[in-house]
């Protein structure tokens, strides 16, 4: 390990992408949503616009983790505060 | 490439007070003035409108709108609160504007955490207004007393972490859109350049904005709901 710095910029890369892996679950959890949402227009027609409302504020809460993971990400790539107690 | 947010110009007050002039604050300015300038028209407008008539034109469509928007606050929030709706109305114009503003390549003002933060952050003083305007006693015995007196710091966390949460995923969602569009950017070869990004920039400023910015404003109304109470 000759450079400490290219060895941090380095590990910063894989911790944003292992921050970025939360996004399997979250999309498991959103199609979930989705699917449930469906099946309950399928049974329920009439109910349409109230379950696509229901749905949308249940997406949202379901994205807030994927979202959480994406803002480190990006604060790990562009913004890290750890880095300049490196160099 | 530098995602960061660019510094226009640096105001100098006095020696210690320095004002900085952002790129996102003068998209702002943009949205303001767009906004404004669309206001004035429809008032303008709005002196030959006749209620007697069969609307047409802009009458129609903003009738349309606001009539729309009226009954989602009402079916969401209830009746009691009726008196916010001109607020979320205005909100859920502004971040449509700011959303899909970064059409024309300018930095989305929602892009900046500075921007969102004070927007969930307002969202967050109206939905404890109605709360405590509404029913005071229940409002306080909910956060404070429910279900038993130690767990208020649990829910006073769950409070607070509301704004934040609903400021992220807003500046989460513009951010991610600006980021990845311009990775396109940089890397499609010169020929895609002017035909790939077009269909990008309609699911992520058009679709994407569309559908954040009724999510703020859809989850405020359904706060305002659940702390009025009905």
């Amino acid at each position: 390990m000759q450079d400490p710095m290219a060895f941090a910029v380095a590990v910063a890369h894989i911790a944003a992408v292992i921050a970025l892996l939360n996004g399997i679950l979250t999309t498991l959890g959103q199609g979930r949503v989705a699917s449930a949402a469906v099946e309950g227009i399928a049974r329920q027609p009439e109910a349409k616009g109230s379950i696509t409302t229901s749905m949308i504020i249940g997406c949202a809460f379901a994205e807030t983790s994927g979202v959480y993971g994406l803002v480190i990400a990006i604060i790990i790539l562009f913004a890290n505060p750890l880095l300049g107690m490196v160099g | 490439m530098d995602f960061a947010i660019q510094i226009f110009a640096r105001l100098h007050i006095t020696d210690n007070i320095t004002i900085l002039i952002t790129d996102t604050q003068v998209s702002t300015w943009i949205v303001m003035a767009l906004l404004l300038i669309f206001a004035i028209i429809v008032r303008i407008s709005s002196r030959n409108w006749d209620a007697s008539k069969r609307p047409s034109g802009l009458q129609n469509v903003m009738e349309m709108a606001v009539d729309a928007f009226e009954k989602l606050f009402r079916g969401n929030a209830g009746d009691k609160m009726a008196f916010l709706t001109p607020w979320f109305f205005s909100l859920f114009t502004f971040l449509i504007f700011s959303n899909i503003i970064g059409i024309v390549g300018i930095r989305p003002p929602t892009a900046d955490w500075g921007m969102t933060f004070p927007l969930a952050f307002s969202s967050f003083l109206m939905f404890n207004y109605a709360g405590l305007k509404s029913r005071p006693k229940a409002y306080l015995k909910g956060i404070f007393l429910e279900p038993v007196f130690i767990f208020a710091p649990i829910n006073l966390m769950g409070e607070i972490a509301k704004p934040i949460a609903m400021s992220f995923r807003l500046f989460g969602n513009v951010l991610g859109g600006m980021i990845l569009l311009s990775l396109i950017y940089g890397i499609a070869p010169l020929a895609l350049q002017f035909v790939l990004p077009a269909f990008l920039h309609m699911y992520f400023d058009l679709a994407a904005g569309l559908l954040q910015a009724f999510i703020f404003t859809m989850l405020s109304i359904a706060f305002v709901g659940l702390a009025s109470g009905d």
